[in-house]
Formats: C-alpha cells, sequence, structure tokens
C-alpha cells in the first residue's frame, strides 16, 4: 500500500514515485472490468473495448475468453485473433485453460483474460489465472480482464455475509490496487434480474440452487452497493495520488499503521479481512504477524499449515508480514508494536465464559494492558464456527508413566511420615509431603504435581489428621494446608515448565541464528563460485539437513551446475528452476507455483540483478511451510546471492587491476618502440632529404658517408623490427624452436656477418676450440641473440675498442661469452638489464628499448638456457650464454 | 654500370611479380638501368599470364601475393618451364623459403635487400640458364677451382681434399652464386636417404671451410644462408665462371 506522507512531498517521496513509475512503465498495464455479479456484461465490455482497440491498431489478442455459449458475446469475438486453450489433463478429463506460453510467445499488446479469479486445473502453472496474468504483466503484456466483487480477498467475508455464499476463488487485493485502470460495469439489478430470466446470464449447472439463493434482490442491491463504494474509495485514493505528486496540500491523513496477530485460530482470517477493510478506510498501512511460542513443536502440521496460508494471505492483502518468537504472545505482540510504530492493534472480541476468563486472563486484556500508547481496536468476530481440526492449546501427550511415579511418591511419603509418627507432629509432616510435591514438579511436570499435592493431601488428611483413617475435616488449618499444598505444586510445576519452554525457545533461536552466522562466515571466506558452492552446502547439510542444487545463467539459459558429484534434474525440474530464475519468486515444493515438482527453487537476487536459481530439497516435509524454515532459507538464498556478487566483483576489480597494470605497460611499449623506429627514420629521411637538394654543396666524399649512414640507420631499423617481432613471438608463446645439429663457429660467423658494417672499425677475436661439437639448437634464433648481444657490446663499449668473443664445452654444457670493453652495467641492476622495458641509464642519452636483452633471454631459455651478465672489475662487461649440450634443461646451480 | 650491356644481357627478360608499388619501381629502375628488358606483374594470376605472354628469361617473385599464394605459382610455371625464379620473402619466414626452394625457385633473396645482391643473385641464375655451357675453371679472390684437372688451390698452394668434400665443393662452385638447400645437397652428394641428417653436411662443410678459408670463423667464399643452406659467394666483377658471352 502506498504510503502517504505526512507533510509536503519530500524528494525522497518524489524519487520513489519517479521509480514506481519506471518500474510500472516496464511492467504491463492491468485493467479490470468490475462488476458486482456474473451477467452484468463484463465480458461483453471487455470485448468491445478490446475490438476498439484493434481499430485503433493495436495488437490484441484474446487469450481466454468464456463465452459459454451466450451469441452476443461469440459475435463480439469475430474478428479477434483467439488463442487457442491448453488443454490440461486432470484423471482423465481435458479442462481448457489457459495457455501462458502461448501468449508470451506470441507477445501481444494487449491481452483479453476473462474471469481472473479462476482456480487453474490440476498440474498446470500456477494455481490461480491471476498469477498467470501476473507473468503476462511482467512480460510487458497489457491485460484486460473481469473479475467480480465477491472475488476480493478482503471482502470475501462480507460477500459471505451477504450472500451466505462463500466464494472460494479470490484475487488478492495487492493485485487489483495495482491495477492502471478499474472500469466498473454496472446495471440495476432489476435489469439484472430481467436478463437472468430472458436466459442470458451463464449459470453452471451444479451451481443452479446456490446461484438462485444468490440472485435475489437484497443481496443484489448489497453487493452492487459494495462494488459502488469500492470503485469510488479506488478514485479517492488516485485523486490523493494526485494531490501529493503535485504538492497540492489537502487533508493530509495523519499516518497510522495497523497490526493485526495471526494465530492459527479460525477467527484469524476474519480479523484480518476486517484489518484491511480498516487499513484501505484509513489509508495505512498495516502488518500482520505470527507468534511462535515455544509450545509449537507438539502442533499439529495441519496448523502449521494453515498459519502459513494465513500469512501468505495476509501478504497478497498488502500486509508487511512477519514471524516473531516469544513466550508470551501479549508481550511479544507490543514489543512488535512499539518497535515498529504501531498506532492501532486490532484483536478479536472473546467470547469465552466468564470463569475460564477469570483463571486465565484472555489475551486481549492482557494486550490491552500493556498496549500503553497504542490503540486497541476490539473487533466482533461473529458467530464462531468450528473448523476441524483446531488444537487451540498444545496438549501435552498422556504419560502414564508420570501418574505411576507420582503415585509411587506419595506413597513413599507416606511411608517416611509413619515412620516419624512418633517423633513429629502431624504439622510438621505436611513438610515431606511438600517435598514429595516440590521434587514432582520439578521432575514430573505440572499435571503429575498436582496429582501429587491432591494425593499427598488426601493422604495426610487420611493417615495423619486426628480423626485417622477418616474424612472427616477437623480444622480448617488443613485446609489451608490443602491450599498450600496444592498451590505450592502448581506454582513450582508452572515455573519449572515455564522456563523449559523458555530455554527451548532460546535454544531454538540460537541454533537459527548460528546456523546464519555459519554460513555467512563460511561465505565470507568463500572467494570463487566453487567454494561458494561448497560452503553452502556444507551448512544447508548441517542446519537444514537439506540438499541444495545450484543453478547459474550461462548466456540466456540457466545451466545445473554440477557440485560435488550431483545428478543433473530432469527437464520438468529445470522448468521450475527456470520460471524461478525468469519471475525473480520462489516455485516449486511449498509454493503456490509449480508446487508438485520435488525441490523448492529460490531465486539468488541481489538489488541490481538475479544471479542464479538455488534449489533445495528438506529432508522434514514440514519445513516448506514453517514460516521460521522458509525465512532461514531466504536469507540462506539472499546470503549466498550477495557472496556471489562479491566474488563476482572482486574478480572484476582485479582484472580492471590487471588491465590498468597492462595498459600502463603497453603505454610504455608504444612510447620506446615509437622511438626506436622513428629515430633511424629520422635520419634516413633527413639524409635522403639533404641529398636530394640539389644546390646543397656536398662534396662527393660527404655524400657517400651521408649514403653510408644512412644505410646504417635502415639496417640498424631493420634489426629492430626483427626484435620486435620476436618479443611478439615469444610473448604470443609460439616460438617454436627447429632445433638442428648446429656449428658453432658457423653461427658465430652468421652473427659476425650480419654486424658486418658496425664491426668495421672494432676488431672482433673469436676463440674457440678446435674440437666443438654440434650443438643442438634453432640456429635462426640463436644467430638473433648473437646478433643483439653484439649490437649491444657495440653501443655501450667505446669505438674501435674490441669485441671477445669465446665458445667452449663445460661438461654437458655449451658456454658462449661475448665481452666488450664498456663501463658495464651498476651491481645492483645487473640482473634487470634482462627486464623487458629496461634501459642502462647511459650519459650520453641514447635511449631505446631495453627489447633486445629480453629477448635474448626468452630464447635462450626456450632453449632450456641460462643467459647473465657480470661486471669486470677495471674494465669489461661480459654476457655468457649457456646452453645444454644435449637440448636437455640445464641444471640448477651449474654456472653463473 | 654499362658492364652488363657488355655481357650482353641486352634483351634479357626479367618478369617482377610484386603487389608492393615501390619495390616495383625500385627493381625496374635498378634493372633497366642495368639493360634488363623488365616487365611487371602485380599479382600471382597476372604473372603466370605474363610468364606465359612474355616468356622471360628470370622471374623476381614476392611470396606473399594477394591472390595466388607464392608456391602455388612457383608449382604452375614449373608444370611447363624452366625459367629461373628467384623469390623475394620476408625474413622471418625461413620455412618458406626452403619450401619455394623446393618448389622449384632456384634462389631467394630476404627483404630488405640491396641493389649488390639483387644482380648478384641474378646473374648468378641467369648464368645458368642462358649459358649452360659449364665453365671449366673457377676463380674468386685465393680460391682457384679447376674442375677438369680436379684440382683445388689456395693462394696459389694446392690442397688435399677428400673426394666427399670435392664433390661437395664442385657442386658449389657448379651452382656458384646460388643458394642450395641443405635437402638438395644432401641428395646430391650423399643420397635420397641422408636427407634427414643435415650434421653429415655440417661437419664436411666445416671441414672444407677450415681448408679453403683463410679464416674459419670468417667465411669468404662457403656462406652459411641460415635456415637454409649454403651458397658459394660468386664475383662478378668479370669472373667467377662468368664468363658469359665474352
Amino acid at each position: 500500500m502506498t504510503d502517504i506522507g505526512e507533510t509536503r512531498p519530500t524528494p525522497e517521496a518524489m524519487l520513489k514515485l519517479a521509480h514506481a513509475e519506471e518500474e510500472k512503465a516496464a511492467k504491463g498495464k492491468l485493467k479490470i472490468f468490475l462488476g458486482y455479479a456474473a451477467g452484468v456484461g463484463k465480458t461483453y465490455s471487455m470485448l468491445t473495448a478490446g475490438r476498439q482497440l484493434k481499430k485503433e491498431g493495436i495488437d490484441v489478442v484474446a487469450a481466454y475468453v468464456e463465452s459459454h455459449g451466450r451469441q452476443e458475446t461469440d459475435a463480439l469475438l469475430e474478428g479477434l485473433e483467439v488463442l487457442p486453450k491448453a488443454m490440461i489433463d486432470y484423471q482423465g478429463v481435458l479442462l481448457p485453460e489457459l495457455d501462458i506460453d502461448a501468449v508470451l510467445q506470441r507477445r501481444p499488446q494487449v491481452a483479453l483474460v476473462d474471469e481472473l479469479a479462476h482456480s487453474n486445473a490440476p498440474g498446470s502453472r500456477h494455481e490461480k489465472r491471476w498469477q498467470d496474468v501476473q507473468e503476462f504483466l511482467n512480460a510487458g503484456i497489457d491485460v484486460y480482464t473481469t473479475v467480480n466483487i465477491q472475488h476480493f480477498e478482503s471482502l470475501n467475508d462480507v460477500v459471505a455475509q451477504i450472500t451466505g455464499i462463500v466464494v472460494r476463488e479470490t484475487v488478492p487485493d495487492l493485485l487489483l490496487d495495482q491495477a492502471a485502470d478499474l472500469r466498473l460495469i454496472d446495471i440495476s439489478p432489476d435489469e439484472l434480474l430481467q436478463r437472468l430470466h430472458e436466459g442470458k446470464v451463464y449459470i453452471p449447472a451444479q451451481a443452479t440452487q446456490a446461484l438462485e439463493k444468490f440472485f435475489r434482490p437484497g443481496n443484489l442491491i448489497a453487493l452492487r452497493e459494495l462494488s459502488l463504494r469500492h470503485t469510488a474509495i479506488r478514485v479517492d485514493e488516485q485523486m490523493r495520488a494526485y494531490m501529493e505528486t503535485r504538492a497540492i496540500s489537502g487533508a493530509w491523513q495523519t499516518r497510522e499503521r495497523l497490526l493485526v496477530c495471526v494465530s492459527g485460530s479460525p477467527f484469524s482470517e476474519k480479523l484480518m479481512r476486517i484489518t484491511r477493510r480498516l487499513a484501505n478506510e484509513m489509508k495505512a498501512p498495516w502488518s500482520a504477524v505470527y507468534i511462535e511460542t515455544p509450545g509449537e513443536d507438539a502442533f499439529a502440521r495441519e496448523n502449521r499449515e494453515r498459519i502459513w496460508q494465513e500469512l501468505r494471505l495476509a501478504e497478497n492483502m498488502g500486509a508487511e508480514v512477519a514471524t516473531i518468537t516469544g513466550t508470551s504472545v501479549s508481550d511479544a505482540l507490543v514489543d512488535y508494536a512499539a518497535k515498529h510504530n504501531i498506532t492501532k492493534i486490532v484483536v478479536g472480541k472473546p467470547n469465552k465464559s466468564r470463569l475460564r476468563e477469570l483463571l486465565r486472563p484472555p489475551i486481549v486484556d492482557q494486550i490491552i494492558r500493556k498496549s500503553g500508547q497504542i490503540d486497541v481496536y476490539v473487533v466482533s468476530i461473529g458467530a464462531t464456527e468450528r473448523k476441524e481440526g483446531v488444537p487451540q492449546k498444545a496438549r501435552k501427550s498422556f504419560s502414564l508413566k508420570g501418574y505411576l511415579l507420582a503415585c509411587a511418591l506419595v506413597a513413599g511419603a507416606s511411608l517416611a511420615c509413619w515412620a516419624m509418627t512418633p517423633f513429629f507432629s502431624p504439622t510438621n509432616m505436611v513438610m515431606i509431603y511438600l517435598l514429595a510435591v516440590v521434587l514432582a514438579a520439578v521432575r514430573l511436570g505440572r499435571r503429575p504435581a498436582i496429582t501429587v499435592a491432591s494425593l499427598s493431601v488426601v493422604a495426610f488428611y487420611f493417615f495423619f489428621v486426628p480423626a485417622h483413617h477418616t474424612f472427616a475435616i477437623v480444622h480448617t488449618e488443613y485446609l489451608l494446608t490443602f491450599i498450600a499444598l496444592f498451590t505450592v505444586g502448581v506454582v513450582i510445576s508452572t515455573l519449572v515448565a515455564r522456563g523449559r519452554e523458555r530455554a527451548d525457545a532460546m535454544r531454538t533461536r540460537e541454533v537459527q541464528t548460528a546456523s546464519l552466522y555459519y554460513i555467512s562466515r563460511d561465505l565470507a571466506a568463500a572467494a570463487d563460485t566453487p567454494a561458494i558452492m561448497k560452503a553452502v552446502r556444507k551448512n544447508m547439510q548441517e542446519s537444514l539437513a537439506a540438499e541444495p542444487l545450484f543453478f547459474f545463467p550461462d548466456k540466456e539459459h540457466l545451466r545445473f551446475v554440477e557440485n560435488e558429484g550431483q545428478l543433473e534434474p530432469d527437464i520438468k525440474e529445470h522448468a521450475v528452476a527456470d520460471w524461478a530464475f525468469r519471475n525473480l519468486q520462489a516455485a516449486g515444493r511449498g509454493t503456490a507455483t509449480l508446487g508438485s515438482s520435488r525441490y523448492l527453487y529460490l531465486p539468488l537476487k541481489t538489488s541490481a540483478n538475479v544471479l542464479g536459481v538455488l534449489g533445495l530439497i528438506l529432508t522434514d516435509e514440514a519445513g516448506y511451510t514453517s514460516p521460521q524454515i522458509r525465512l532461514l532459507l531466504d536469507a540462506f538464498a539472499g546470503q549466498t546471492a550477495m557472496a556471489m556478487e562479491r566474488a563476482h566483483l572482486a574478480k572484476q576489480a582485479e582484472q580492471a587491476q590487471i588491465l590498468a597494470t597492462r595498459e600502463n605497460l603497453e603505454r610504455a611499449l608504444l612510447n620506446s618502440i615509437s622511438h626506436d623506429l622513428r629515430s633511424p627514420l629520422a635520419s634516413i629521411t633527413g639524409i635522403l632529404s639533404s641529398l636530394m637538394e640539389q644546390e646543397t654543396g656536398l662534396g662527393e666524399q660527404a655524400k657517400q658517408e651521408l649514403l653510408t649512414t644512412a644505410s646504417e640507420e635502415a639496417a640498424r631499423l631493420n634489426r629492430f623490427v626483427t626484435n620486435l617481432l620476436n618479443m611478439t613471438r615469444l610473448e604470443a608463446g609460439v616460438v617454436k624452436l627447429k632445433e638442428e645439429a648446429c656449428e658453432i663457429q658457423d653461427l658465430i660467423s652468421c652473427a659476425l656477418s650480419q654486424m658486418e658494417q658496425q664491426l668495421r672499425n672494432r676488431p672482433a677475436r673469436i676463440t674457440l676450440p678446435p674440437d666443438l661439437p654440434l650443438i643442438p639448437m634453432d640456429m635462426g634464433l640463436m644467430t638473433q641473440v648473437l646478433v643483439n648481444l653484439l649490437e649491444n657490446a657495440v653501443k655501450f663499449s667505446p669505438p674501435e675498442s674490441e669485441i671477445d668473443i669465446k665458445a667452449r664445452l663445460d661438461k654437458i654444457l655449451l658456454r658462449i661469452e661475448i665481452k666488450d670493453q664498456g663501463p658495464g652495467v651498476l651491481e645492483s641492476e645487473i640482473d634487470r638489464i634482462f627486464d623487458k622495458f629496461y634501459q642502462v641509464p647511459i650519459p650520453e642519452g641514447r635511449g631505446g628499448t631495453g627489447l633486445g636483452l629480453s629477448i635474448c633471454k626468452g630464447i635462450v631459455e626456450a632453449h632450456g638456457g641460462k643467459i647473465w651478465a657480470q661486471n669486470h672489475s677495471g674494465r669489461g662487461f661480459t654476457v655468457i650464454v649457456q646452453l645444454p649440450r644435449h637440448g636437455l634443461p640445464v641444471e640448477e646451480g651449474n654456472g653463473a | 654500370m654499362s658492364q652488363s650491356a657488355e655481357k650482353g644481357v641486352a634483351g634479357v627478360r626479367i618478369l617482377v611479380v610484386d603487389d608492393e608499388a615501390a619495390i616495383l619501381r625500385f627493381l625496374k629502375t635498378v634493372l633497366d638501368s642495368e639493360g634488363f628488358c623488365v616487365y611487371k606483374a602485380e599479382n600471382g594470376s597476372l604473372g603466370i599470364a605474363s610468364a606465359v605472354a612474355v616468356r622471360p628469361d628470370l622471374i623476381l617473385l614476392d611470396l606473399g601475393l594477394p591472390d595466388i599464394d607464392g608456391l602455388e605459382v612457383i608449382r604452375r610455371i614449373r608444370e611447363w618451364s624452366k625459367v629461373p625464379i628467384i623469390v623475394l620473402s620476408v625474413r622471418e619466414r625461413e620455412d618458406d623459403k626452403v619450401m619455394a626452394l623446393d618448389a622449384g625457385a632456384d634462389d631467394y633473396l630476404t627483404k630488405p635487400f640491396g641493389a649488390g645482391e639483387l644482380l648478384a643473385r641474378i646473374r648468378a641464375s641467369l648464368r645458368r640458364a642462358l649459358h649452360d655451357v659449364p665453365q671449366p675453371v673457377y676463380k674468386i679472390e685465393d680460391l682457384e677451382v679447376d674442375l677438369v684437372r680436379r684440382r683445388v688451390l689456395v693462394a696459389g698452394l694446392e690442397i688435399q681434399l677428400t673426394p666427399t668434400e670435392y664433390d661437395l665443393l664442385r657442386l658449389l662452385v657448379t651452382n656458384a652464386g646460388k643458394v642450395l638447400t641443405h635437402r638438395q645437397i644432401l641428395k646430391q652428394i650423399w643420397g635420397a636417404g641422408y636427407i634427414e641428417q643435415p650434421h653429415v653436411l655440417r661437419v664436411n662443410i666445416s671441414n672444407l671451410r677450415r681448408k679453403v678459408e683463410k679464416d674459419s670463423s670468417r667465411p669468404r667464399y662457403i656462406l652459411t644462408e641460415v635456415g637454409v643452406g649454403y651458397r658459394l659467394k660468386a664475383d662478378f666483377s668479370g669472373n667467377a665462371g662468368g664468363d658469359a658471352g665474352r
């Protein structure tokens, strides 16, 4: 129910309204054709409206229209697209029902659905047609539908009162409140009766008698008034909403909140409807609360089911529903009321006998006494029709053993007293009986305690009071004794029982809280989906004795995800899970949707989206309808969803970070590549352009020098491009070594010939042992390695200084050393020079990427070898390449 | 550069098949100035058609053509012609070069290449084609090989080679300037069974170099083509058996 604020609309209210508007825009709109009885012409009006829409060009289909053979209705169906009905097989009979999937697939703009309150045949997806319609609305399809006033949930009892007929098929007020438009189809009762006589009103054959009762003029007038009044209230609401959004000050309502207690008694339903109507008239929100007292375990399952139904009913009527535990109903209720700013509590007028009222003050009085500032509305509930099987209080099971022990205690006490007759006066003997009573109260329970008390009095009176063995009461003192014993017995046993119950209640609550704690703790530690699934499974098994199934979306479709060897459920179960996923509602066992499936399916939803579906099967059947268990399950689902979202977000954050780091690296790379590509090009361009200038007075020699330089720069550029390509391949991991037996001398000479131009002014000394065997390696790549090393040697050593190339065999390793006479590298940096973008800081400022050495490293390591560098004290810097002689990986600890 | 004119290259037709306009321009300029008759084709099918129409004496073929794979072009041309084909390729794809040579190409050039290399290879391949008469003496710098008398002289001194080494040297000499793949050499000298045993070749080349080269770590005659094979350097400044029509 919408809350109407107490002052002018706050920004929050406006925002809420905007949100609501947005949501509404996405959902389909429901238009209701309301009538007060069958035969007023709702279907007729709906079809007429539908035809009008079609004329205007809107896509309309008749999803389910029951003409019941009426000619005028049939005539209206002509020209409209009528979708075929789905036939549900129920015990051999084919029943026509609304084909939900056909409509969803067809996706009209507007669907005409007759008889919103209809109950679907068993085996249909939903229990009620209004649930089908809700699916359409969620899918964005507008729906026109017909409904009678007596189908309104909150008016159900009033209508029953008026007509004497209890209508079973109801529609929750929540849905009706959300309807975008309500059209009242009204004709005078006389006209209606006329039509009835003319046979224009459809009456199913079985119901003739009942409906004749229904169609009495008095009834019709009352129903008509009811429908008119309801429509008026709705218009009033709309006006208020309008006034609120436009900040038109009007008579603002004070903020009322109502509360009603659900107890499982036959009065609860009626009480709820009354509360709902009150709330409606006051424009106030209302809550329904179920108070679970400790003696619950003995309750028959029926009652639990009934309470569950009542809570759902309350929810459907628009209440906020809660379940709380407490030992005293009145305390818990008042407590809740105080915490939630309840202004009025609605209770039913009791009609117990006066005597019982004295003994046990009825709850109403307790509530009234404790309610403090909160108003209490006491409403008359009317004649009590006792519904079957409603135990009003827990009945403790009859235990013969307890009573026998009680008798034994009395006998024991009597014996003891008899033994002490010479020593004590009778008054003191009472104490022994008192002890017996206390013992019985503590150990055996209330009734045995009372039994002991009674028997003790009798025994004492009979055996030990003067005038032995008779029952004449001599002193009234002994009456006092009797009363005292009795009271003690009752009080102590009650205290003990209550204490135990409280302890039990607390234990249960503690267990539930603990299970929530455990699962949140376990989920907090779970970093990814498998860990989450494991944690959930463990906790469900321990806390709820339930087995979970997990379904996660895979692009568009929901997929079963196997976890620790579970079997995939069949297609039907999968379909239920799918439904829960798409409609963001619980489905399956214990719900109103597809309740015949084996599992209960809860969608894992967060505020933003739905992350999957959790299916579960409870070992204890009662759990499906226990409000406590359901709340716990919802909490589990919520926690799981949050954990998954957290894991997902963490992964996203990690990826974002990786991406950021990579982007940084790439930027650095691009910058330095750009430098290394552009520098030689700059030289070449400069040289070519200057040579093209005819006017420059360049001599032949100068020209030759320029051309030589340009040629060298071009070669340098070529080498850089080779390095770049090699780096790309190394990065991509596609370096495939073409290993063949190579001659080291050949390798060195190839590298030298590639560097011929660079080395022309430098002596290069080659030292090789005479009998070097052939070594397996990829010659092309290793040539590149040597070329890079030579290039570095040239770059970082003084011009015309010597370069030393040595190779030798060291047991199973080949060692190639390239030594230059340059200054070398700082000791602290000597390992880092093989990193990808490392640049040795040089005073001359010759920059460039450090790709060369990192490529050498990559290639050497791909061969299973090692590469490292050494400074020489004084002058000199050597890079050493070590390769396995037979193509095996180098063992650790060799070399360096 | 009128040397080529002296060598009677006038009228020699060279077909250049490459999709890069700049390369075509460069090649045409260089080859024109050498006196060759240059024909151009921008893609594989045009290349094949031109080969039929023009009947060139040499084809320069780029491996990276847009329409047909270069290898396919070689195969098709080889179906009806023995015209020398020199492939132009990018350095990284050594396997491509070997495959091209195995498919029937005579030599290759790695981009980027200089004019000197280009002309050297063209002449090496043309020599064979234009003048089938094998030359008796190969001479370059200090190396002299007399094929008739089976004598090898290094700086005037005769050296002794094993029969295998001599065969190897002779194969290189008769293909001076052209590349020979490992497979080709192994097959020719040792037989088809040795194709998968390149180390045999390496050892022999190494021995040969030691005997023939002044500094075998900086070989001047027997050059290694990394990943492909070997090539004997040829000098075209008037010698090296290249007495093309002298």
